[in-house]
């Protein structure tokens, strides 16, 4: 699963975008093991179905001419970051290891999750689930507001972006 | 690697956390740096959810409440973050973040 992870680091983007949905998957076996069904299956639902399928056609939709360019690697830069991470890693791992919280025992299952979390989400989060939907609809506008293209553009150059956005 | 702690998932958590901000930091593209953010949501997910699981307090669900906000977020987040990519390669041609210094001091 990690390695999935790791090759992050592809040079071609769509290899990038199809091992992002395989760390998906695994995501989803993670949370299916720990008992939790309802967010596995939405993790499957909503980032293998939608998100990785809308980042791979934004990704074939920028496809310019200036593939080669993303090649320039920056030795101090890579070295800097790649530091970076392991650092905060290492920070993190040190953290856990040195916290009570790994004595935690894993209790018996819980029976009747997705009732109680429906329960929950209607009675004590339900001033947050309305402004989660109030979000996501002004977020689906705006996005189609932001994709959409200029008003005064499109009336001249409407056939020509539909065919560039085509190929 | 034992599964009754909770111990393989925080780990995994954290490397998965690592890998997005590495990712992020060391990518030149502003789609790739958008997965970088998606790993590191799906990392705190996964936190989320393995300390729901083992609370001893066995009747809460806030753990997996806050998961679902958090997805919900995580997909508003990308919808517009890929509108924004596709807005600006429409401007400038280019999805190279170092390409874009208009507002450059």
């Amino acid at each position: 699963m990690i390695s999935a992870i790791a090759a992050m680091s592809l040079r071609n983007l769509v290899h990038c975008v199809l091992c992002l949905a395989v760390t998906f998957a695994g995501i989803a076996l993670v949370f299916l093991q720990l008992g939790a069904e309802f967010i596995g299956f939405a993790q499957i639902l909503v980032y293998i179905g939608a998100v990785s399928i809308l980042i791979l056609f934004a990704l074939l939709m920028t496809r310019g001419g200036n593939e080669l360019t993303l090649r320039q690697w920056n030795p101090g830069h890579w070295l800097t970051g790649t530091l970076v991470g392991l650092g905060v890693f290492s920070l993190m791992a040190v953290g856990i290891y040195k916290s009570t919280v790994r004595q935690a025992s894993l209790p018996s299952a819980t029976s009747d999750t997705l009732h109680s979390l429906g329960d929950s989400l209607l009675n004590q989060f339900v001033l947050p689930l309305e402004v989660m939907a109030l979000l996501l609809t002004v977020a689906l506008i705006g996005a189609a507001l932001l994709a959409s293209p200029d008003k005064n553009q499109a009336n001249q150059s409407n056939t020509r972006t539909n065919t560039s956005g085509d190929s | 690697m034992n599964m009754e702690s909770i111990t393989p998932y925080l780990i995994l958590s954290a490397g998965l956390f690592c890998t997005g901000l590495m990712g992020i930091l060391l990518r030149r593209n502003i789609i790739i740096m958008l997965t970088g953010v998606e790993l590191m949501l799906n990392s705190a997910n996964i936190n989320f959810v393995a300390f729901w699981r083992f609370n001893p307090e066995i009747s809460g669900v806030s753990g997996l409440s806050m998961v679902v906000f958090a997805m919900a977020i995580a997909a508003a987040e990308a919808a517009v973050g890929l509108a924004l990519v596709i807005s600006i390669y429409r401007h400038y041609r280019t999805t190279n973040p170092e390409k874009l210094e208009d507002l450059k001091g």
